[in-house]
């Protein structure tokens, strides 16, 4: 996702002089052709995020459209009242990239983890959170925030991501997207980790219980249209899945939203997430993913204990 | 000394390359360039008995610079923090060695978890404070880099050592003039580098750092001192490897089997 990154904001700063790329010292070489036409547009702020943060803020508000990228954590939980007043309390017209989100650097440890971006931000006022599953759901996301008023956070994984989408589904801000049909069980997702889903999926239509799996893309303006249609559905269950820690993030959200829409007696709902701990012992993002059973074969396990009970 | 010292760094670097091949760690250029350092620390300058990792008066030395680690894991097992044969388990699924420090608890004489640039100082700066106000009796390193020196963090932290007279402060810069992308200078014109740190009120010292009676003599000399030290180190980044050497490719990148036979002939040279 981040080499899309890379080549879709090169491409859309050719046609908008507006927009300015900051960088935290990282992406090494990936914005060579960005800064060779656009030097004066590209700026290394160095390691420095909550200074990036608020100068891009005073940017937006002399008229750029400031692009902020750098590993999750740092361009979020470390500069966090700099996106609350900064960014958020004035409106600003600026975009923040977070990459390698979740555990995308799992083997970094902690620091390099980003299990809680999305519950704190959701906690402030008037910034949008975009969740992009695959290079193209980013690409729209990218070009569509770009055109809007205020802040938003796009949260993007590392690298070799699969495509998800094809020309079918309906990508943008606000839009979810049901993959997969199915009846039993509906898996709701953000994120490349869609993909675990859509494999549990498949492996389980094999022992007849059918999972349709649906993208969020958007957390925040959240596709209540298509919520509410689900809910028409009838499934026994709804599985919420992402690669964020269990408080604050897509499970909270979809509990908050029945609560509040009078659904929560019409919806089984089980949130798939990281359990509120630091992890210690390190492997790979596969490896953490099966140790936490955020893997297809840790989410066919627990949907097979729902329905066969 | 020196001899020694230089062949248990050699020894070390060696390692460190190794472990990178074995376990595709990166970040060894970051290494190389403050292995020597490491060494003169824990052979000549902290007063921690490894068998005694937890003792309240041991000297604290955090790896403020956490990309460091998978240096400061060689230096902590050949000095007896904890058994040899752990270090196999580097990079593996499920080990607590990797590359960044992990939290207390998980390997003897990690002080603290790093990783995350900026925060190393500043908590030091807190030991320090922590061991005057407890009267106890031990000094406080951290080791920074020079990227590490755009966080703003380093400079509150600097700031207050200063007034709260910290004497028993020392910091180390591992000034190796890169950081990830770019040359240090380029991204925040960290120079006049020295004078910052003097107009925050500490004593400065300027040495290379790969001569190890250069190294001696300036934590000789911050012992001595009344306000809080930097030792600002002018180090190359990949030291000890020629095709290493102030390349920042290998900052990020891992060694194939043929820069790893390469490196390792260079470094039996002279053992
Ligand atoms: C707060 C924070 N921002 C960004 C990073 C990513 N990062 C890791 S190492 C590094 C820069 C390395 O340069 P320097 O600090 O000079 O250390 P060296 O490797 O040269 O010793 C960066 C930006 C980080 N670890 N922490
Ligand atoms: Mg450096």
């Amino acid at each position: 996702m981040r080499s899309l990154f890379a080549k879709e904001i090169t491409s859309i700063a050719k046609k908008n002089k507006k927009v300015v790329l900051l960088s935290g010292d990282i992406g090494n070489r990936m914005f060579d052709k960005f800064k060779d036409f656009a030097p004066e547009r590209f700026i290394n702020c160095g390691i420095a995020e909550a200074n990036m943060m608020s100068l891009a803020s005073g940017m937006a508000l002399c008229g750029l459209r400031p692009v902020i990228y750098t590993i999750t954590p740092f361009t979020t939980t470390r500069c966090l009242e700099q996106i609350k007043i900064g960014a958020a309390y004035h409106d600003a017209n600026l975009l923040i990239i977070g990459t390698g989100s979740g555990l995308s650097y799992s083997e970094l440890g902690p620091t390099h983890h980003s299990l809680e971006d999305i519950a704190v931000i959701r906690s402030i006022p008037g910034i949008r959170i975009l969740t992009p599953s695959d290079p193209e759901e980013l690409k729209v996301h990218l070009n569509e925030s770009l055109l809007l008023n205020g802040p938003t956070y796009i949260r993007i994984g590392k690298k070799g991501e699969p495509n998800i989408f094809s020309k079918n589904n309906n990508l943008g801000i606000g839009k979810a997207n049901l993959l997969k049909k199915g009846s039993d069980v509906l898996i709701i997702t953000m994120g490349p980790i869609v993909s675990e889903a859509l494999k549990a999926s498949n492996d389980l239509s094999g022992e007849n219980i059918d999972v349709a799996v649906a993208t969020i893309g958007s957390i925040k303006p959240l596709d209540k249209k298509f919520l509410i249609e689900q809910i028409t559905r009838n499934y026994k269950y709804w599985i919420t899945l992402e690669e964020h820690g269990l408080v604050g993030g897509l499970g909270s959200l979809i509990l908050e939203w029945a609560l509040e829409n009078s659904y929560l007696s019409k919806l089984k709902l089980k949130r798939i997430a990281v359990e509120s701990k630091f992890i210690n012992r390190l492997g790979n993002q596969d490896y953490t993913r099966k140790i936490l059973k955020l893997d297809s074969s840790g989410i066919k396990e627990t949907i097979k204990k729902l329905c066969l009970n | 000394m020196n001899t020694d010292l230089n062949i248990i760094a050699k020894t070390l670097r060696r390692k460190i390359i190794e472990t990178s091949f074995r376990a595709r760690i990166a970040h060894i250029g970051s290494c190389l360039s403050c292995i020597d350092l490491l060494v003169y620390l824990y052979w000549c300058e902290l007063k921690i008995n490894p068998s005694e990792s937890e003792n309240i008066h041991r000297d604290r030395f955090i790896l403020s610079k956490g990309h460091g680690a998978p240096g400061l894991f060689q230096v902590l097992a050949a000095k007896g923090f904890f058994p040899l044969h752990l270090l196999e388990e580097f990079g593996k699924p499920g080990s607590v060695f990797h590359e960044h420090p992990p939290k207390p608890g998980y390997i003897a004489g990690i002080e603290a978890a790093t990783g995350s640039l900026g925060h190393g100082l500043p908590m030091a700066l807190g030991m320090a404070l922590a061991e005057r106000i407890q009267k106890l009796e031990y000094r406080t390193y951290a080791m920074l880099s020079d990227g590490e020196c755009n966080e703003g963090s380093i400079w509150e932290a600097a700031m207050l050592a200063s007034a709260q007279k910290l004497n028993k402060l020392t910091v180390i810069i591992d000034y190796n003039k890169w950081q990830a992308t770019s040359r240090s200078q380029k991204v925040m014109a960290i120079e006049p580098l020295s004078d910052k740190w003097k107009s925050f009120g500490w004593d400065v010292q300027e040495i290379d750092g790969h001569d190890f009676s250069q190294i001696e003599n300036s934590f000789n000399k911050a012992r001595e001192e009344s306000k809080p030290s930097t030792i600002i180190a002018h180090t190359i980044k990949g030291k000890g490897v020629s095709f290493m050497e102030d390349d920042n490719n290998w900052h990020y990148r891992i060694p194939n089997a043929d820069e790893l036979q390469r490196s390792i002939r260079e470094l039996e040279d002279g053992l």
